[in-house]
């Protein structure tokens, strides 16, 4: 719990120094004929004038109110940008990482199971694939061939089921590939273990030894990269977010940083990092959920 | 019995056997290994011919590449009916595709390669340094790789491109900056075993100082899983760069990298695709290679499964198909 507050704190620090080193916002929103008197006024109403740790101490405070301040570009709360972006993101990564782990898991079990089959077979081009082949080429390509080709699905947008498809599958290649990959080793091993070997011997069905016996065991190592490759979805959402006009937090992040628009920046990142740290408490819990000895020294 | 005893060799046989032939023609053994895998060949000669073609490619094609001919923009690909410069097509300035194709290997190449050669000599450095001494140097080591990882990358990257120019030394930082907790991490687990070994601690008894044991005890066992681990991030960093370059904060034009070619064409999707595709394509042939080379490493470096590679293909389907574990 403490080590993973330290990484956020650190963010939220870089995120205020590197957002004020991207440039004075005072000449973007200001046209280019404005008096030294206007650009004053501007820097005194949005704060850029006093010494950077009162603006420091400032941006503490409002953080723990959960107040950024107000968005440069259209004037709303930034936080309520952010919080109104995030439902949008959190469905899509939240899907995609559900798809995946349950593929990753049916693919990687069979895999491990039958080496050298054809799921075995799948199971390397997936994560071939997940490793080589660029997400926003998958993306554009998925475009071409669905939606101006054969006209099945829609360009971009959010309407309908149908406009999930090319999103999702998108961001689910990496993962996917990543996951059933770690599945298919960590279950290769688990299966020449000596506790399988008794399950067997002790009568129990194919089924029963592979998911009450190997996968139980299998599944802490997946767990763990299943938590990284969900803070990597932050990286792909941008570029999917940007390519299908989903408007969630990545395309938010991306336009602010555009725009010089800090006080949305800030507010976008912070709750990307949050959800972040919670991520990694949940992860953690569900190792105790999952292997007794990480269980066991809490109750003694 | 004295005679028996004559006939036992001075050393064991074992030892000769295993040692002789890799030390004899270390090289000559890689390069059998590696035709005896033949997907592996083809993977290693891709890559060589796509760093070829970024080493001498923009020498031999001259000004293919930026020369404008209005009159043949958006040619179709596969016909030689435009001249075999624009059999791949051409883009909406009538440039050849084949031309520019090339120009932007060295770009995607020149900003890939380094970002991986210094965050794997930087980060390999720091973490062997911080598994070997433990204590706090290992505690701040990782913390620090814990927050660069826990910062989404294209995030970082975003910002300081924004702060600095979008150059391509600037775009091989970043990258670098990001990757380099991947082989901190790997450096330090290894290390940090490796120091507690016999082998190292014979090497402190003699006197041997901390540099010289990290560079002559531990470097050397490290050192395969190090460059498979670099062969696979040169795949995300190649993707990344792409990323950057799509998103329009990577490369700039009039520079041109396949990632930038990628998100120029999607304007003409409706209309031209090959002007999206064949940049694409590039990168997944390329990133695909690495893979698979990347793969056949990890079992060449392993002297436990390295025999996988020395028998002759079509018997190792009967070795495998008894159900042995890859």
């Amino acid at each position: 719990m403490y080590t993973s507050a330290l990484p956020l704190i650190i963010v939220l620090l870089g995120v205020f120094l590197l957002a004020r080193l991207t440039g004075d916002p005072t000449s973007l929103y200001l046209p280019e004929s404005a008096t030294e008197a206007q650009r004053e006024a501007f820097a005194l109403k949005n704060g850029f004038d006093r010494p950077l740790l009162t603006q420091l101490g400032d941006y503490f405070t409002g953080v723990v109110h959960l107040d950024f301040g107000t968005s440069l570009r259209t004037g709303e709360s930034a936080s309520e940008m952010a919080f109104r972006a995030f439902p949008a993101t959190l469905q899509l990564a939240a899907t995609t990482m559900l798809l995946a782990v349950v593929g990753a898991i049916v693919i990687g079990c069979w895999a491990a199971y039958r080496p050298n089959s054809l799921a075995d077979r799948f199971s390397s081009l997936l994560s071939m694939t997940g490793a080589s082949i660029p997400d926003f080429w998958f993306a554009i390509t998925g475009v071409w061939l669905f939606a101006v080709l054969l006209g099945v699905l829609p360009t971009s947008g959010t309407d309908g089921p149908l406009a999930w498809i090319l999103p999702i599958a998108t961001l689910m290649i990496r993962p996917l590939g990543v996951l059933t990959q770690v599945v298919r080793g960590a279950m290769v091993s688990a299966l020449s273990a000596p506790y399988v070997r008794l399950a067997r011997s002790k009568g129990a069905g194919d089924l029963r030894v592979v998911t009450h016996h190997a996968l139980r065991n299998a599944a802490a190592p997946a767990l763990t990269v299943a938590g990284d490759l969900a803070v990597g979805l932050i990286n792909g959402a941008v570029v999917v977010e940007a390519i299908f006009g989903w408007p969630g937090i990545g395309k938010l992040m991306i336009d602010a940083i555009l725009q010089r628009d800090f006080a949305v920046l800030q507010a976008a990142v912070l709750l990307t990092a949050v959800s972040i740290f919670v991520l990694n408490i949940a992860i953690d819990a569900c190792y105790a959920l999952l292997d007794a000895r990480v269980r066991e020294p809490a109750r003694v | 019995m004295s005679t028996q005893l004559d006939l036992v060799p001075v050393k064991p046989t074992t030892a000769i056997v295993g040692e002789a032939s890799p030390r004899k023609s270390g090289r000559a053994v890689w390069f059998r290994l590696l035709a005896n895998d033949r997907v592996a060949a083809c993977a290693a000669v891709v890559l060589a011919l796509v760093l070829l073609t970024a080493l001498f490619g923009p020498m031999l094609i001259g000004n293919v590449a930026t020369s404008i001919d209005l009159d043949n923009s958006n040619q179709a690909p596969f016909t030689l009916a435009h001249g075999w410069a624009n059999v791949l097509g051409t883009d909406p300035l009538g440039r050849s595709m084949l031309a520019r194709l090339i120009v932007a290997s060295r770009t995607t190449l020149s900003v890939a390669i380094p970002a991986v050669v210094i965050s794997a000599v930087i980060g390999s450095l720091i973490g062997m340094w911080a598994g070997f001494y433990r204590g706090w140097r290992e505690t701040v080591a990782m913390r620090v790789a814990d927050v660069i990882m826990s910062f989404p990358s294209l995030l970082l990257a975003v910002v300081v491109l924004y702060v600095f120019s979008p150059s391509a030394a600037n775009i091989v930082a970043v990258l670098a900056l990001t990757r380099i907790p991947v082989y901190l991490r790997t450096a330090r687990a290894e290390s940090a075993e490796l120091q507690s070994r016999l082998f190292v601690d014979a090497a402190r008894t003699f006197g041997a100082s901390a540099p010289s044991i990290i560079t002559r005890h531990v470097l050397p066992i490290v050192l395969p899983t190090l460059l498979t681990v670099a062969t696979l991030d040169f795949c995300y960093v190649m993707l990344a760069e792409s990323s950057l370059s799509f998103l329009g904060i990577g490369i700039q034009p009039p520079d041109v990298s396949w990632g930038l070619m990628v998100a120029q064409g999607r304007t003409y999707l409706n209309s031209a695709w090959w002007l999206s595709f064949f940049p694409g394509l590039a990168i997944v042939i390329t990133t695909v290679s690495a893979t698979i080379l990347a793969a056949w490493a990890r079992i060449a470096t392993d002297p436990g499964q390295r025999w996988r590679l020395t028998v002759p293909q079509k018997r190792l389907s009967r070795f495998t198909k008894t159900g042995k574990a890859l």
